[in-house]
């Protein structure tokens, strides 16, 4: 795992990427600290933090998008499938790197706070509380593009992707006030979702009975509950929407609640995605 | 040191591999030789632990490539088709990932790297870029790195194909070389390369093994007779009518009509090849029928090679030859 994150961050450092990935972060953050901080002399930080959390559908792609696709391009995988390491090595070890890349402009950034705080009193602990909630969001992030490129030989198809997810994921809170509420169309909503989680585990795994029974199970289960108790489907879909986004559990930090909970939600969905990106290499060896 | 037990890989109702069964022993260069589409990358990247398998065993030196992955992949390095290089390291950069990935460290890594470099013959260039290097010289750091580690086993997935003819004959002396220290196992659809370097040949069609021994025997199994073929200034008619008085000549083909005389594939059984062409040319000088041109030549590899892949086609040839 060591030489693969050795080589990747050597990798990063003689290619643009971690320049162009650190110069975009901070040019965000940077504009939020003038808007924000400066301009308009405000003593939040994290103010700034949930600002520039859009930032992220730009940042996120750069940072991922060659990952694992370039390798697969290449044919380096080859090379990597031939040593002796494990597929959850080379993940790790990329992910690993992946942070490291991500952490080097975030250094920079703790030291705003203390800048500001020379000129009058900032709250210090929110700060850095919502740095480090930004910091795991932003982790999570990557490990969804990671996986992403996973799926892919092609660096802007894992971009394309990619950004359309997070901005999916920024946006889902704000739709999910515009989707339907009624049992009915939360139904509708999950017959359909079950039915692209089917075609999803067919085209992953090739077995039609496994992707029909999956599929077809979920479905009978939403059918069921609908008309078991349509009241429990009431209201489920904008729930959902919302305990999905990522950017809603991160503004917790900025109203100043270091919430513990969140922290473990990100860690679920970052080995969430690792373990997914895992098999998708794995599964390459079988086809 | 290699053992490959009832392999067998499908692709939905494609069969790449079907129920391929061998055992390879220490040290020798040995060949794996197949038309293209055989099945010969699918066997060594199942070999390699690159792609699973959907039946069958693969044994390295005593390990298995799907039970025990590292303990195998350690003790075998591996050249892909395409050799797997990052263009933006160079060669030094590249060498060093392989070599701390295959679990060498400090001084001992140096000193391997040293050593690949002055086997492969690529010291000279190990600062530079690997994507500003020949394809030549890709071809070598592909190698070198397959030697990190010092392996038992080497594998080549065609490693001398698209380079030019002095390329290749450096490649080949090369793969020789390492065959005194280590059991190399080379991929060739190219049949003169298999011949001039290696001890023994593996001949897969379809995903099946069809011969397995040294080349010299390989051409003394090969069931298709010597032949001779011939220019004889002298009517189709004519030349039936001769050859056929000639009882040691099994079969005869008519090729092309030339201008100055009708060019003759003689096919005979017998050993003594130079016996028939004195018997054919006596034959058709007691006619007073001129013969321009003749030659002899023994069976070689490529017709066995001919004869086991594509078997099939070649009876039909033939059988549609004896009608005519």
């Amino acid at each position: 795992m060591i030489a693969v994150l050795r080589h990747e961050l050597s990798g990063y450092f003689h290619s643009l990427t971690a320049y162009i990935f650190s110069a975009f972060l901070l040019a965000f953050v940077g504009i939020g600290a003038l808007i924000y901080n400066i301009q308009s002399a405000v003593a939040n930080f994290e103010y700034v933090l949930a600002y520039v959390c859009l930032g992220f559908v730009v940042v996120v792609p750069i940072l991922t998008m060659r990952v694992i696709a370039e390798e697969r391009k290449q044919k380096t995988d080859q090379l990597l499938y031939s040593l002796p390491i494990r597929t959850s090595q080379i993940v790790m070890g990329k992910y690993f790197a992946l942070l490291f890349v991500y952490l080097i402009p975030l250094c920079i950034v703790a030291l705003y706070p203390l800048i500001f705080a020379q000129f009058g009193e900032v709250y210090l602990l929110t700060a850095y509380g919502s740095l480090f909630a930004f910091f795991m969001m932003g982790a999570a992030m990557i490990a969804v593009g990671t996986f992403i490129s996973s799926l892919t030989e092609n660096q802007g198809f894992a971009a394309g992707i990619t950004i359309p997810v997070i901005l999916l994921n920024y946006y889902s809170v704000t739709l999910a006030e515009y989707v339907s509420a009624t049992a009915s169309g939360s139904a509708v909503v999950l017959l359909v979702i079950a039915a692209l989680l089917g075609f999803l585990v067919r085209y992953l795994t090739k077995n039609q009975n496994l992707a029909y029974g999956s599929g077809g199970l979920i479905m009978l289960a939403v059918v069921a509950a609908y008309f078991a108790d349509s009241s429990k489907l009431e209201g489920l879909l904008p729930d959902i929407m919302t305990k999905l986004s990522l950017f809603e559990r991160f503004y917790t930090f900025v109203n100043g609640v270091f919430d513990l909970t969140v922290i473990v939600y990100y860690l679920t969905v970052i080995l969430f995605f690792l373990f997914l990106s895992v098999q998708s290499l794995e599964k390459r060896r079988y086809n | 040191m290699i053992t490959v037990e009832h392999l067998t890989k499908r692709y939905g109702d494609f069969t790449a591999v079907s129920d391929l069964s061998f055992e390879i022993g220490e040290g020798h260069v040995y060949g794996f030789l197949g038309p293209n589409g055989a099945g010969k990358s699918t066997t060594m990247n199942i070999m390699t632990g690159c792609l699973s398998a959907t039946e069958g065993h693969v044994r390295i030196d005593g390990h298995d490539i799907f039970e025990e992955p590292d303990q195998a992949k350690r003790t075998m390095g591996y050249l892909p088709e395409q050799p797997p290089l990052y263009m933006n390291e160079t060669l030094e950069e590249y060498l060093k990932f392989v070599g701390e990935a295959k679990g060498l460290k400090g001084r001992e890594l140096q000193k391997q790297i040293g050593e690949v470099l002055r086997q492969t013959k690529t010291g000279h260039v190990k600062d530079r870029l690997i994507s500003a290097l020949s394809k030549g010289y890709r071809q070598r750091v592909g190698i070198a790195q397959a030697l990190l580690g010092n392996p038992k086993v080497i594998i080549l997935d065609e490693p001398t194909v698209g380079l030019d003819p002095i390329q290749i004959i450096e490649i080949r002396d090369m793969i020789r070389q390492l065959g005194e220290n280590h059991t190399v196992i080379l991929s060739s659809h190219i049949l003169s390369e298999v011949q001039a370097i290696c001890e023994k040949v593996l001949i897969i069609s379809k995903g099946k093994l069809v011969a397995f021994d040294r080349p010299e025997n390989l051409e003394k199994l090969l069931l298709a007779p010597n032949g001779i073929s011939f220019t004889a200034e002298a009517s189709r008619e004519e030349i039936d009518e001769v050859l056929s008085g000639l009882n040691r000549i099994m079969q005869w083909e008519i090729q092309t009509q030339e201008d100055e005389g009708i060019r003759v594939n003689v096919k005979t059984e017998s050993e003594n090849v130079r016996d028939i062409c004195r018997e054919i040319f006596f034959a058709f000088a007691g006619r007073k029928k001129a013969i321009l041109e003749m030659s002899s030549g023994k069976a070689n590899l490529e017709d066995v090679f001919i004869e086991l892949t594509e078997g099939e086609t070649c009876e039909e040839e033939e059988s549609g030859v004896s009608e005519e």
